[in-house]
């Protein structure tokens, strides 16, 4: 029996061992922290590695530094007057894109968006990696001491590189995207198709799960979708760089993404994101754009409920309007100002809308009957005069702000209203829109 | 130049050598670090092992299966660390590798350049399989064998390791 296990004693370890290793394998042992539960191993062994990984890329940015800063400046001057020239030109296309930018809100707020934007990122320098080709991970400088948490998104200027994986104090593992056990919602910017971005053994980007009789051209740039909770919307990926039929029912999709991952060095997590919601709806019936509008608006005092309506309603400057009594939405807007709301409960948004969806012309009854068109104390009342401004209302405010474009800027001025209304000619009665429109056309 | 068989004969012609704890320590801590930190930089670093290639060296310049598995476990854990799969993939695999290696160096002579890239390239692509066995049976993942990129790297490994080893000779100490 001594001799039985003196002959096979090596054999028995090795068993001991690769038995334990794949014990461990399904049962592995966590350590656990605010930032997650990370294996104990794991945690160990990373905080053995990073360090050094610390180290030498401290080290090596040290000398790259003096070495770039105090000695290689040769062509710094040319270069500096590249740069001037480029924000010169930078300038005048962020002026256009600001107007374009606000443009955007305006309609994303008129249509109830929810509008995703990045609020804060922690810069992170890329200190290793995993150093196999099965796992395609880097690992950065900041861990949970710098406000890290799994699951942020990871990019650089030039698209996204991943999200993080796990947390230690110090550092982060970061999966990148061309890894197989990676996905990232995606959608191809002009044809708007959407697929799911994966990984491969080989280190490539595919997008799969788009349909084989869709049409997709090489060179289309691919953008995050937003879907995997993730990454926010928006962000670039890269382009298509090659097509070709699957075997199924989906295509092969080649991305070449847009950050270089095999060089990546510097990186932001996304730690914080922002995300805008237009003003609450009511959940039974859907918002009309007017309404919304109506809720940003000023409010004005409430009007004296025993004051008589005395057929003001014709008066040219407001009844015939189409922006003001024959619009219905404008007659909900005016009424729907908090301080409409108390006393006329009939006029408030969803009731004004439950009017106009049942009496196929209920706006120019709202309208008689308020006393819309008496300018000095029924302004309230009138659609468009209470939208015009919320005090020192007068009628004659309300003819130039009709015939604006509804394009042309902020929308609490009176043009924004006209958006919602008819923009059409003031003095002839335009088509009436239909009485349960919800956006403005 | 002495001729020197290349199978031993006895146990008695066998060199068994001895590494201090701090060698033991840190160069198996600076494969590692390589291995991790150059990737980086230069993406294709990663087709090479050193951790494997410094399994295979201490297995078989110590001589004992114990020894030469106890190293792969540890330096496949910690491998393993560093990678976002499952702990013990590499371990497994460089355990094998670690008692397979010192088994090996019992039997033949490993000092030869020659003998060294085909122990190395042979005991990488060991490596590979029993990686790609446990990976795909055990755990399930979906991995590809790829034979082309495989024997490539098995091939430059070896050439790495001819160089690497006559460095680390330096270190040892005959018993």
């Amino acid at each position: 029996m001594e001799n039985f296990f003196t002959r096979y004693r090596n054999a028995g370890i090795l068993v001991l061992l690769l038995f334990a290793q794949v014990v461990g394998l399904a049962v592995p042992v966590k350590r656990t922290s605010e930032s997650g539960s990370t294996s104990l191993i794991r945690f160990w062994g990373v905080s053995a590695v990073t360090p050094l990984e610390k180290a030498l890329v401290n080290t090596n940015q040290g000398v790259r530094n003096v070495w770039r800063n105090y000695f290689y400046l040769r062509g710094v001057r040319r270069e500096n007057r590249e740069l001037k020239e480029q924000i010169e030109r930078l300038r005048i296309e962020q002026v256009r894109l600001s107007e374009d930018a606000a443009q955007a809100r305006r309609l994303q707020a008129l249509l109830g968006f929810k509008e995703q934007y990045i609020a804060q990122t922690v810069a992170a320098q890329v200190i290793g990696s995993s150093g196999s080709d099965q796992s395609h991970v880097v690992y950065i400088d900041k861990g949970s001491n710098d406000g890290i948490k799994p699951d942020m998104a990871v990019i650089t200027p030039d698209g996204i590189v991943g999200k993080v994986l796990r947390v230690v104090h110090s550092s982060a593992q970061v999966l990148l995207i061309n890894d197989p056990s990676s996905g990232v919602g995606a959608i191809l910017q002009s044809s708007r198709l959407q697929g799911i971005l994966q990984g491969t053994a080989a280190g490539e980007v595919m997008l799969r799960y788009v349909m084989s009789d869709e049409k997709v051209t090489t060179g289309e740039q691919v953008l995050t979708s937003g879907g995997d909770r993730i990454f926010p919307k928006g962000l670039p990926v890269g382009t298509v760089q090659q097509t070709n039929p699957g075997s199924d029912l989906f295509l092969n999709i080649r991305v070449k993404p847009a950050a270089d991952l095999s060089r990546v060095e510097e990186v932001l997590v996304v730690s914080k994101v922002v995300e805008n919601t237009a003003p609450a709806s009511e959940p039974s019936a859907p918002l009309r754009a007017a309404d919304i509008l109506a809720e940003r608006l000023p409010s004005v005092p409430p009007k004296p409920p025993a004051v008589p309506a005395t057929g003001t309603a014709t008066s040219p400057t407001t009844a015939t309007k189409p922006g003001a009594a024959t619009n219905p939405s404008n007659g909900v807007t005016g009424a729907s100002n908090a301080g409409m709301r108390p006393s006329t409960p009939a006029a408030g948004p969803s009731q004004a809308r439950a009017a106009a969806a049942t009496s196929g012309d209920a706006a120019p009854d709202n309208a008689t009957k308020k006393p819309a068109a008496k300018p000095s104390e029924t302004a309230p009342g009138g659609g468009a005069v209470g939208v015009t401004s919320g005090a020192g209302i007068k009628p004659a405010v309300v003819k130039p702000a009709a015939s604006k474009p509804a394009a042309s800027g902020d929308a609490e001025k009176p043009k924004a209203i006209d958006s919602a209304g008819k923009p059409a000619k003031p003095a002839a009665p335009s088509p009436q829109p239909s009485p349960g429109e919800e956006v403005p056309r | 130049m002495t001729d020197m068989p290349l199978v031993r004969t006895s146990r008695e012609e066998i060199e068994v050598y001895r590494f201090g704890p701090v060698i033991s320590v840190l160069i198996p801590l600076l494969a590692l670090v390589i291995q991790a930190f150059v990737p980086v930089k230069v993406r294709s670093f990663a087709i090479f092992d050193l951790p494997l290639l410094v399994t295979i060296f201490f297995a078989v310049a110590r001589r004992s299966q114990v020894a030469g598995m106890l190293t792969g476990a540890v330096i496949g854990l910690v491998q393993d660390a560093l990678t976002h799969q499952p702990i013990g993939l590499y371990g497994v695999a460089k355990t094998v590798v670690g008692y397979g290696a010192s088994s090996l160096g019992v039997r033949i002579d490993v000092e030869n350049p020659g003998t060294r890239l085909l122990v190395t390239s042979g005991f990488y692509l060991v490596h590979q399989a029993v990686y790609f066995l446990v990976a795909r049976n055990v755990l399930g993942i979906a991995i590809e064998w790829l034979w082309a990129h495989t024997l490539l790297a098995a091939v430059l490994n070896g050439l790495v390791a001819v160089v690497l080893f006559g460095l680390l000779d330096r270190f040892k100490h005959s018993t």
